[in-house]
């Protein structure tokens, strides 16, 4: 299990500042969402984040495995509703589905996590007389972008412990010792970042 | 100079340290004893990640439980499981996260970066993920991200422990070269016998103190 992380390049894409990026993501994603309500906008969509993807070069390896999980959510999404509403709403949501996450996971293919960050800082800066603290808002984002392959590491671990005892692995036996484990893990992580001074 | 005053630590009603008074000036300091035999607790009350329930600790004169920001920028920590310090998804993002507050302008990070991954053998690995390091490679990532700070001290609780031989010869070889006061928790026993004093921990007290030779020899007689 891995979320995508940045891959090298020069496109243009790669280029463009992450504050600018995540400004124009931002943009897109609300276009998207209330934009692309029938299969012509629904279509264009789906062609501009197809040219987006293919002006940025990124490998088709790592584009299949960063867009596979939500390709199989879309199917099964779009064939429910099929059924329910008919092929043109299937089209529309399934669409809007997908190019919602596909635009997203290609700044975090094309942009470095510490530069997310530092635009992240800088954006919030303002709402500092609100109360948030952008340097705490951008940490959360990086232990959440860290914390995946971590947690998926140990569900393996835990998986490969159960079958080494004759059990068979499933939500039941290893959902409570993977909280278990996550929380001993959050523990750790939040002493090591007390050892490094995050928080003074 | 690390200073403990009488401290004794409580976890509820479990006395995990008792009474301890030293004074550490030496610049390598070893740590050895039983598991559950108070040193962990040691070594985090010298970078003031708990403070002890009676007495007080001091670094340089800063004590730990009320000066604990300005400790922890003089002592770094290195923690047995690499996994639980890497913050950042790629090993060069990681050492800079250290750097984040240092208000040092980018270039500058970027040079000190380059160069704490040099010095540790991660040199090229700047863009690699850090889940995809092996584990040395992760506890030397871990060390780098403590050392690009430039700690006066730094204290390691069992860096080795998960580590094969080759990465804990080449862990020993990097901290046997740090101009650094460093106090080292460990079971190994070849490593504590390089340093130059050396204290044997049994339940929560400081039973031997001294050269390597002989407080390693009454550890031994401890455990036989």
């Amino acid at each position: 299990m891995s979320l995508p992380l940045a891959v090298s390049g020069d496109s243009w894409l790669h280029r463009m500042p992450a504050g600018r990026k995540l400004l124009a993501l931002l943009v897109g994603e609300v276009i998207v969402a209330a934009a692309a309500r029938s299969v012509a906008a629904a279509t264009v969509a789906v062609v501009v984040a197809a040219a987006l993807w293919s002006l940025a070069r990124v490998p088709v390896r790592t584009a299949w495995r960063s867009l596979r999980l939500i390709l199989l959510v879309a199917t099964l999404v779009g064939a429910a509703q099929w059924w329910y509403a008919g092929g043109a709403p299937a089209f529309v949501v399934t669409s809007q589905l997908v190019v919602a996450v596909a635009i997203a996971v290609l700044v975090t293919l094309t942009t470095r996590t510490s530069d997310l960050l530092d635009a992240l800082d800088r954006g919030l800066k303002p709402l500092r007389h609100l109360g948030v603290d952008p340097a705490r808002v951008s940490l959360t984002l990086a232990l959440a972008v860290t914390s995946v392959p971590v947690v998926g590491g140990l569900l393996g671990e835990l998986r490969q412990a159960a079958r080494a005892r004759g059990i068979r692995p499933g939500p039941v036996v290893l959902g409570v010792p993977l909280v278990v484990r996550t929380l001993q893990h959050a523990d750790q992580l939040g002493e090591a970042l007390a050892a490094r001074g995050v928080d003074d | 100079m690390i200073r403990l005053d009488h401290v004794t630590h409580r976890y509820d009603d479990r006395v995990v340290l008792d009474d301890v008074d030293l004074e550490l000036s030496e610049r390598r300091i070893a740590v050895v004893g039983a598991n559950g035999s108070g040193k962990s607790t040691f070594a985090r009350l010298i970078n003031g990640l708990i403070v002890p329930s009676q007495g007080s600790v001091t670094v340089d004169g800063l004590d730990t439980a009320t000066q604990g920001a300005e400790v922890r920028r003089r002592v770094g920590f290195l923690f047995t499981n690499p996994e639980a310090q890497i913050i950042m998804p790629t090993v060069g993002e990681d050492v800079a996260f250290s750097l984040r507050r240092s208000g040092l302008p980018a270039d500058q990070v970027r040079t000190k970066v380059a160069e704490t991954l040099r010095a540790l053998d991660l040199a090229g690995l700047e863009d690699r993920p850090s889940t995809h390091l092996s584990g040395g490679q992760k506890q030397l990532l871990a060390l780098a991200s403590v050392l690009v700070l430039e700690p006066d001290v730094l204290v390691c609780d069992e860096p080795t422990t998960l580590l094969d031989l080759r990465h804990t010869r080449q862990v020993h070889g990097i901290l046997a070269a740090l101009a650094l006061q460093l106090v080292l928790v460990t079971h190994d026993l070849d490593l504590a016998a390089d340093s130059d004093r050396v204290l044997v921990f049994d339940e929560g007290r400081v039973v031997a103190d001294g050269a390597p030779g002989e407080a390693i020899a009454h550890y031994r007689g401890l455990v036989r």
